[in-house]
């Protein structure tokens, strides 16, 4: 691209090892034409969560939690008590009779839990003798509940009472615990290797089943539907389970196997760094489940059952954060340091890339049982379409750990560079300002 | 001109003398002025009398006869011993006259002596009277001297002056009579703050003055009682005595001179109670305020004192008399105290016989107004001096330009200089001068002092050099007893200090110690030490002074302030003038390299807060100039006082050693700013001094960016960068791409491996930021380390360094990285890498073939051509309905398109040229919404082309 500048193609050497396709600086798909740079952080940026329409927190490895208003790129609150790197963040909407006041719950490596309001950073609760440090925390709206996951599995009410506490019974080091409220007193524990399903009815936990499907460690668990939830498992493992019948809908194993026909295939298949095919992210739009597959992309039909489109390599480096937007377009976000946007976009022969560019996909029927649902799966997928780049955002210097959708309002992204991101539609924003503009002219009755 | 000002003018014009003399301009007719038309520069032809209708022909002609070469600012005063005599001209420098006689023009200008001032005794009044003169304002003429002057007449109060008043005068001496008369309503302005800054000082000075003759004066009754009471206790045979008769009188006519005094001191202090008649002349309100206040006290304190004294207090008030005598002797004492005690004024024993001869020394102007004062004064004319540069077509079109720049705040900021941001009153009210600057309250007055002179300059200076005359009294570095040590030499006022009266006190002190007992003054002087001195002492039979002890410490205070700005002792002109020399200097230095002083400078008379704004900046940091002025500083005041030849001995100043082009052209007194802008390539390095000089003067100066931080660039620097962009342009085949992408706000990195040349571009380039910031801060002129993204969101033009890996290699990936957001134009492969321009607009700037040789002139051709665009883009941006839908039911898509159409079809604007116009519209309408810089990064997602040469 710059090998005019560039001299020598030993620095583009890590850009292009890899496949990738570049879009080029022509997108007109790419509404994102103007961003605002947001800073205040000291260190990586790793969650954020929307409080309100305009309204968003971020929070990372600084302890810092800062609240910003995304449509002006204003710093609103910052709140400060966590004395070490945050682990996990979640809003928690206190309910009174007419109005819903939303806070934030937020945990910390030095084993904290802390309660916050974002309109006036004061620190309402909080909780610091705890075991162990939290790795995941889970509102059960309709409970008044709030559970915290870690070595230990912590179940409080609303006013920071503890309920309930349960120690996993296996002694694994939880890297990546997702909880997912089902039903109203379902709980599923992810653990390594296996599915911990767990009742909770008047506030106690105990294990319903245990779903020992799962070869690797479990790494993405999301809840599709009322139906329906999916796993994903560091060696690229993807399950759809039943949720009231704990059966297994559909079992993929993503390999992202080029060709099958190639006598390398077998050495690949072994040199393949498990990180290459680890399901990093889950998301879902109810009807469509969207896998972050190393650094691929992968999206299944739920309701057919079918794979719609995958892109092995759709990132430099491994996926971290996905987002359908729409039944059509894609979001992700990398280790590379850009955004993505992509178009699940029919092919244009739909033949060839179905025979040839062909991947490593099975469907295991793992239970004879389920060997009826699991029979329309078929290996060549009438209807495959194709994940098409429409824009990507750089602006990052780091890894972007994970963006919010503000719709029209904008995308904040955040990343290991310590910063955030506010990227806008420069349209919009633009009459935006004139319509500021023109009100201003008025206030002050002509220039 | 605004309501207000029309009115003030009109106002002063009813002050006016007209005067017979047949070189006396007629301003105008009062009651044809009422209805002046809107232009006042554009006077009725009746009212410009032309010197030589047959000279008229040659437009320049006109001021060839004119002896001196430039405009200048006459001081002169009617001195009572030898008559008028010029003092001082602004600017000091001999070759400003030429071969115009200054005495001959001073003794033109005082001759015509404005009013009938009254002074001395009124019939039917036992007291003389000070008298309390308008200044008064004429145009005078001389035609064979080729000379117009504004001159402004006003008195000065002087105790030893005939009649208390020594009149002054200040003249805008001009070849131009038109200019003058265009100019009147500003010189008249400008020269009466500059009279009510000397005055204000003055006044002052007399009423510090007459405190000391007071208590001179009252030192001397109780002496002269004293002894008349010990010859009545010697003997009632000897009250009739021809020598106790004398003794008697001599004592009368003291009480008569301190009634006397003590009425002139109430006739000084209710100055500001008096009505003025001119409108012209206001004062700070803080600093009327102030001097009503101690007035008001001085008044109380010498009305007490001034009752009649008798015997029969004695008694119970002697230890006012005490502290007189301790205060003459302990200034010895000082350093034994430990305390910082200080004495106050000391007064001397007065002869009876006035000192009114013609031998004495009068006082020299700096003496009369009080050293701030007299500075800031010059300071105010030597702006007025600065800002009337130039022939009136230049001042006018620079009055127009500026206030045309007002105007255009919305859109100034894209393309032009900053204007000042104080000249927020604009509201035409006259914003009174102060020379100490009370719109700082950065000094604190303890408890309200006597006579409050001028800031508490010490506290801005608290290094000043030591007094080496002093310094054997003085062994304390405090504050205090630096200011103890001021006290010291502040034994007198210099006029009163004959030697006679000297040797006389000396006598009377000896005398006087020798009646006394030994124990007595062991008595007293322990008393002092222990600092008693407020409790009676029984013993002493001197005249009582009721207030001069128990005031002591509201004396102290006073005093500080007194010696620090009030100082009038030769000696000590470098530290009472230190604050303001120090100005001067700092003003001197600036006015070589920064156009920020010199744009200050007002021509509207709105903008008079400016120079004290200017005064009050320079006065922030005055510590750091200490050391030059030390060194560097002529002092002014001693220079000043000059009898005859003024220009001979007048030190040449620094700011005008560099000869200017208009000295090298004797015969146009008024130099033509087009000469200078005209050519800069050939420009020699002398030329380069007036540039610096004169770049006040010029108007199209402002309108570059300044580059750099920090700094803003002159002139100078800007042609050379308008020379940097026509060779930019005539060079590359892609310059118009390069300059469309500064202009549309996408960041250019000039990236090469050398230096100066990546500087020199980027200096050049610099032109076309729109927005560029007050100092440049959009720009970057090299660069090292690799780019992030909130170094493109910082600035538009950037220098990189082209540097080997393998931070080289970073820094290319960084490049390619964020390719999308810039244009790269690498110096050293000559190529440029940029999206691809369509339009035409630029093809008038940019153009490769371009006729245009100079840079200044490309220069002007680019900021004529980015002023159009401008207003486009304000057009543009105010414009509702390209914006805004104007009906609910309308559509983005319907705004879209009117908008569209609007720019290519009304403004006839290609794709390109129309982002251009929305990025400034959006520069417009970010700067109007908020001020305070928001920032954010707007791009488009286009492929760029790699242009060759």
């Amino acid at each position: 691209m710059l090998r005019w500048i560039l001299g020598g193609r030993e620095a583009q050497g890590s850009l292009e090892k890899s496949p990738v396709l570049c879009i080029g600086e022509e997108q007109p798909k790419n509404c994102f034409t103007e961003l605002q740079v947001l800073k205040g952080h000291f260190d990586i940026v790793r969650f954020l969560v929307q409080i309100d329409d305009f309204r968003c927190a971020s929070a990372g490895d600084d302890g810092l939690v800062l609240i910003w208003n995304i449509e002006t790129g204003e710093r609103l609150q910052e709140l400060r008590g966590h004395s070490q790197q945050i682990t996990a963040i979640t809003t928690f909407v206190c309910r009174s009779d007419v109005t819903a006041h939303p806070s934030l719950i937020t945990a910390s490596s030095d084993r904290t839990l802390s309660l916050w309001d974002p309109d006036t950073a004061n620190r309402i609760q909080t909780i610091s003798d705890l075991q162990s440090s939290v790795k995941c925390l889970l509102v059960l709206e309709r409970l008044s509940l709030w559970v915290s996951g870690g070595e230990e599995l912590c179940v409080w009410n609303k006013d920071f009472q503890l309920r309930l506490t349960k120690p996993m019974c296996n002694n694994v080091l939880l890297q990546q615990t997702n909880l997912k409220c089902f039903d109203l007193n379902l709980l599923i524990v992810a653990v390594i290797h296996r599915l911990t399903l767990s009742t909770d009815s008047s506030v106690s936990v105990s294990e319903i089943h245990r779903l020992s499907e799962h070869q690797d460690q479990i790494r993405a668990l999301i809840s599709v539907n009322d139906g329906l939830f999916a796993s994903g498992s560091h060696a690229g493992e993807l399950i759809l389970w039943d949720s009231i019948s704990w059966t297994t809908q559909a079992t993929m194993h993503i390999l992202w196997e080029e060709s099958q026909a190639s006598t390398q295939t077998e050495i690949r298949l072994g040199a393949q760094k498990p990180s290459e095919m680890s399901i990093q992210h889950l998301s879902t739009n109810g009807k469509l489940l969207l896998a972050a597959v190393g650094s691929g992309l992968y999206v299944y039909n739920v309701v057919s059952r079918t794979v719609v489109a995958y892109r092995k390599a759709a990132h430099d480096s491994n996926v971290l954060h996905t987002t359908l937007l729409s039944d059509s377009e894609v979001m992700s976000c990398s280790e590379d340091g850009s955004v993505r946007m992509w178009e699940i976009q029919d092919l244009p022969l739909p033949a060839e890339p179905a025979s040839a560019g062909f991947f490593g996909m099975w469907t295991f029927g793992r239970s004879s049982k389920q060997s009826g649902p699991q029979s329309k799966k078929v290996v060549d997928i009438p209807n495959l379409r194709t994940l098409e780049l429409t824009g990507d955002l750089i602006g990052h210097s780091g890894a972007v750990q994970m963006f919010i959708s503000f719709k029209e309002k904008g995308l904040v992204t955040c990343s290991t560079d310590h910063l955030l991101i506010l990227w806008k539609n420069g349209d919009t924003q633009s009459r935006l300002r004139s319509l500021a503009l023109f009100h201003k002219l008025e206030e002050n009755g002509g220039l | 001109m605004t309501q207000s000002a029309n009115a003030v003018s009109h106002a002063s014009l009813t002050n006016n003398t007209m005067i017979g003399s047949p070189d006396v301009v007629a301003f105008t007719k009062e009651d044809e002025y009422g209805q002046t038309s809107p232009e006042p520069w554009d006077l009725p032809e009746e009212f410009s009398v032309p010197l030589h209708p047959l000279a008229d022909s040659n437009p320049w002609a006109k001021t060839s006869y004119a002896k001196f070469t430039k405009d200048f600012i006459l001081i002169s005063e009617f001195s009572e011993q030898v008559g008028p005599q010029p003092l001082l001209t602004i600017p000091d420098e001999p070759k400003i006259c030429g071969t115009f006689d200054l005495n001959y023009f001073s003794l033109r200008i005082m001759s015509v002596d404005y009013q009938a001032s009254f002074v001395g005794h009124p019939p039917g009044s036992g007291y003389p009277r000070l008298s309390f003169v308008e200044d008064s304002r004429v145009v005078l003429g001389d035609s064979k001297e080729g000379a117009f002057a504004y001159v402004h007449h006003f008195t000065l109060y002087d105790l030893e002056a005939r009649g208390f008043v020594r009149p002054f005068c200040m003249a805008y001496i001009a070849a131009d009579e038109k200019k003058i008369m265009l100019q009147f309503q500003e010189l008249s302005l400008r020269f009466s703050q500059a009279s009510e800054c000397l005055k204000a000082g003055n006044r002052r000075a007399f009423a510090k003055e007459l405190q000391r003759k007071l208590q001179d004066l009252e030192y001397t009754h109780s002496v002269l009682q004293r002894e008349e009471g010990l010859q009545r206790e010697a003997g009632p045979q000897c009250v009739y005595s021809a020598h106790a008769v004398e003794k008697a009188n001599e004592l009368a006519n003291v009480e008569k001179s301190i009634y006397e005094h003590r009425d002139l001191l109430k006739q000084i202090c209710s100055y500001h109670r008096r009505p003025r008649r001119d409108p012209q002349a206001v004062a700070c309100r803080r600093c009327m305020t102030e001097c009503l206040s101690e007035c008001e006290e001085l008044l109380d304190k010498y009305a007490k004192l001034a009752e009649p004294v008798s015997h029969s207090e004695k008694g119970g008030k002697g230890e006012g008399g005490e502290g007189w005598l301790d205060d003459s002797r302990g200034e010895e004492e000082e350093d034994e105290d430990g305390v910082k005690r200080r004495p106050s004024y000391t007064p001397q024993l007065i002869k009876a016989k006035s000192a009114k001869c013609f031998d004495k020394r009068l006082k020299i102007l700096p003496e009369l107004c009080e050293g701030t004062f007299y500075e800031a004064a010059v300071e105010l004319l030597k702006e007025t001096e600065r800002s009337f540069r130039g022939d009136l077509c230049y001042l006018h079109t620079r009055r127009l330009d500026k206030a045309l720049r007002k105007n255009l705040r919305v859109v100034n900021f894209l393309f032009e200089e900053e204007l000042d941001d104080n000249a927020e009153d604009e509201s035409g009210t006259l914003r009174p001068f102060c020379a100490v600057n009370h719109s700082v309250d950065n000094h604190v007055h303890l408890n309200s002092p006597h006579i409050v002179l001028g800031p508490d300059t010490t506290q801005l200076h608290p290094s000043k050099p030591q007094d080496p005359l002093n310094v054997a009294s003085e062994t304390s570095t405090t504050r205090q007893s630096e200011l103890g040590l001021g006290e010291s030499q502040l034994e007198s006022s210099p006029s009163d200090q004959t030697l006679e009266t000297q040797e006389s006190s000396e006598e009377t002190k000896g005398s006087f110690s020798s009646d006394k007992s030994g124990l007595e003054l062991a008595e007293k002087r322990e008393s002092m030490a222990s600092m008693i001195s407020e409790g009676p002492d029984p013993d002493s039979d001197l005249t009582p002074e009721p207030d001069q002890n128990t005031d002591a410490g509201r004396e102290s205070s006073s005093e500080d302030v007194e010696t620090t700005a009030g100082e009038e002792d030769d000696g000590d002109h470098e530290r009472d003038q230190t604050p303001v020399s120090l100005l001067e200097v700092a003003s001197e230095l600036d006015d070589c390299d920064s156009l920020n002083e010199s744009k200050l400078l007002p021509p509207i008379d709105a903008a008079c807060c400016m120079p004290q704004e200017h005064f009050l900046h320079e006065a922030s940091a005055p510590d750091t100039m200490s050391s030059v002025q030390q060194n560097s500083h002529p002092k002014p005041s001693q220079i000043l006082v000059v009898n005859q030849e003024p220009q001979a001995l007048l030190p040449v100043q620094g700011e005008y050693t560099v000869g200017s082009p208009c000295s090298e052209s004797p015969p146009t007194s008024l130099e033509l700013p087009v000469g200078l802008l005209g050519d800069v390539a050939s420009q020699t390095s002398v030329e380069e001094g007036s540039d610096c000089t004169l770049s006040a003067s010029t108007g199209s100066d402002r309108a570059a960016s300044p580059l750099g931080y920090g700094g803003t660039v002159t002139l100078r620097e800007r042609k050379k960068a308008g020379q940097g962009a026509l060779r930019f342009v005539r060079q590359y085949p892609f310059a118009m791409q390069a300059l469309w992408c500064l202009l549309r706000g996408r960041t250019l990195v000039v990236i090469g491996s050398d230096e100066g040349r990546v500087r020199r571009l980027v200096l050049a380039l610099a032109l076309f930021v729109p927005s560029p910031g007050k100092c440049g801060e959009r720009v970057q002129a090299w660069l090292s380390c690799p780019l992030t993204l909130t170094d493109l969101l910082r600035w538009k033009l950037i220098g990189l360094q082209r540097v080997g890996s393998p931070v080289g290699s970073s820094l290319l990936y960084s490049l390619s990285r964020y390719s999308r957001y810039i244009s790269i134009l690498d110096v050293d492969m000559k190529t440029l890498r940029c999206p691809p321009y369509s339009g035409r607009l630029l093809a008038n700037i940019a153009d490769h073939r371009t006729y245009i040789r100079r840079g200044s002139t490309f220069f002007l051709h680019i900021q004529s051509t980015l002023c159009r665009l401008a207003a486009r883009a304000f057009l543009f941006t105010f414009t509702h309905h390209l914006h805004l839908p104007v009906s609910p039911v309308e559509g983005q898509e319907v705004v879209e398109s009117r908008r569209r159409s609007f720019l290519q079809e009304q403004l006839g604007l290609d794709k390109g040229d129309s982002q251009v116009l929305l990025y400034l519209s959006q520069l417009i309408t970010q700067q109007y919404l908020w001020p305070a810089n928001r920032s954010s990064f707007s791009f488009d997602y286009t492929t760029s082309v790699l242009y060759k040469i």
